[in-house]
């Protein structure tokens, strides 16, 4: 198929950006969406020009690494896929696609479609994780009794691949979907317990520092969430961060 | 409570506790009115006890008010934080992919309904509050008559304010249709009740400014 592609091109964090057109032709209903930008790119870089700049990494929809914000949805018009397994098939003969980097105030540009999603990382650090002690006198997980409807909500929590197609798709550049999963994953879990408190009041706090706006249950995150992500997440982070602030 | 309200988490709780209590006032509201239409007297009877009774004039309707007005700057204070929060907009959004129009537009629904409020306040609260507090009486009628349906009956003589009213009571309609489980998910209340409760939202979204209007197209008609 013959397709006409809008880009957003923009040279460093502090340039201007603007889109641009470009025309790829004879690409191939099977191929993924990055090994579309793979023959772009290498159309670019044989007419010496400079290739679109665009987050990838494993290209198995694990990693969370691509970001794209294609026809006005993040990872494009598929659903429960990340850009990377987003197939040409979706797209006709003749279309003109739009391509954007994943847009927020807490997720600055670097180059063309290359967003700084540390923030993320910043967020987890504050409070997503469990104090474990790993000197060797760890005790067994399977020793601790997990209901199997919490391990799975737990599971489904864990899901969640940091992409900030969430944050990308919300109106208000939200991030709580994220935020709402990794505080899920472990206050469902025994092992998660004993740092709720601080881990939901520490992890809020980061979100907000960053500068993430405010959920208004749109629910646009559940939608475009490449791994499903529940908006129970959300509610459940509502009430561990409502009782960890009322207990002091 | 003012630490609270510094977080995201903390305005969003605030937001839907004062959605809830407005959402139960605008149900008692309707309950009143259904009233005009099935028995003035009634309708009466009850306007004054309202309009008389210290609890619900120096206690209830201060905290209505105080709802009301924080209801709608924390609306305001939010879209402005939300739109800060936003970085250079898409070229191309297609937000009706995954959300409804009410769900993205509840600014400007809220917006039409606090302009629809201002009239409702000018046509009947104001004049309500002169009456008692300014002329001084208390005493809730006219020509030996209980003056309340009479003075409902006027209001809805002109045409132009039903066909406003009508406006305002179709942008509550909006509003609701998301705001009634949004509220439910903002206090954290996402369970096996909340598809129950969707359904249930739904139709008092529907219901209750359907009705409105109806009483409002009654009163013109029968006048």
């Amino acid at each position: 198929m013959n397709l006409t592609l809008k880009i957003w091109r923009q040279k460093d964090s502090k340039a201007k950006g603007q889109m641009v057109d470009y025309k790829v032709t004879d690409i191939s209903e099977h191929m993924s969406f990055l090994e579309m930008m793979d023959v772009l790119n290498e159309q670019l870089v044989n007419s010496g020009e400079e290739p679109v700049a665009f987050d990838h990494d494993c290209r198995e929809g694990i990693c969370g690494m691509c970001s794209m914000y294609i026809n006005g949805e993040a990872h494009g018009p598929d659903r429960g896929v990340t850009t990377c397994q987003l197939h040409m098939r979706m797209f006709n003969d003749g279309d003109t696609i739009t391509i954007e980097p994943f847009r927020a105030a807490a997720f600055p540009v670097i180059k063309d479609l290359v967003v700084d999603r540390m923030a993320f990382e910043r967020i987890q650090q504050a409070g997503g994780y469990i104090s474990v002690n790993t000197s060797g006198n760890t005790q067994d997980a399977n020793s601790i009794p997990i209901s199997k409807h919490a391990a799975d909500e737990a599971m489904d929590a864990a899901t969640c691949i940091g992409c900030g197609a969430c944050v990308a798709s919300c109106k208000n550049s939200s991030a709580m979907l994220f935020v709402g999963a990794k505080v899920s994953q472990y206050a469902l879990l025994p092992q998660g317990q004993v740092e709720a408190a601080d881990r939901v009041r520490n992890m809020v706090a980061q979100m907000d520092l960053e500068g993430f706006g405010n959920c208004t249950n749109t629910g646009a995150c559940e939608v475009e969430c490449p791994k499903g992500i529940s908006l129970e997440n959300i509610a459940r982070m509502n009430r561990e961060y409502l009782s960890a602030t009322l207990k002091g | 409570m003012s630490g609270i309200l510094n977080s995201s988490i903390g305005r969003k709780f605030a937001m839907a506790l004062s959605a809830l209590f407005l959402m139960i006032f605008v149900l008692q509201h309707f309950v009143i009115n259904l009233f005009s239409v099935l028995s003035p007297d009634t309708f009466n009877e009850i306007s004054h006890f309202m309009g008389t009774f210290w609890v619900i004039q120096y206690v209830i309707q201060p905290i209505l008010i105080i709802g009301v007005i924080f209801h709608f700057v924390m609306g305001f204070v939010l879209e402005i934080k939300n739109n800060k929060a936003n970085g250079v907009k898409y070229a191309k959004n297609n937000g009706a992919a995954n959300s409804t129009w009410m769900s993205r537009n509840m600014i400007w629904s809220g917006g039409f309904i606090l302009a629809f409020l201002i009239i409702h306040f000018i046509d009947f609260w104001i004049p309500e509050i002169n009456t008692k507090y300014i002329v001084g009486d208390m005493s809730g009628m006219y020509n030996g008559e209980f003056r309340y349906f009479h003075e409902l009956q006027e209001k809805f003589v002109p045409i132009w304010r039903v066909a406003l009213y009508c406006v305002g009571f179709v942008f509550l309609a909006l509003h609701l249709l998301h705001g009634f489980d949004s509220a439910f998910q903002s206090v954290g209340a996402n369970n096996k009740y909340t598809k129950g409760l969707k359904g249930f939202g739904k139709a008092y979204a529907i219901i209750i400014p359907v009705g409105f209007i109806f009483i409002a197209l009654f009163h013109h008609f029968n006048h």
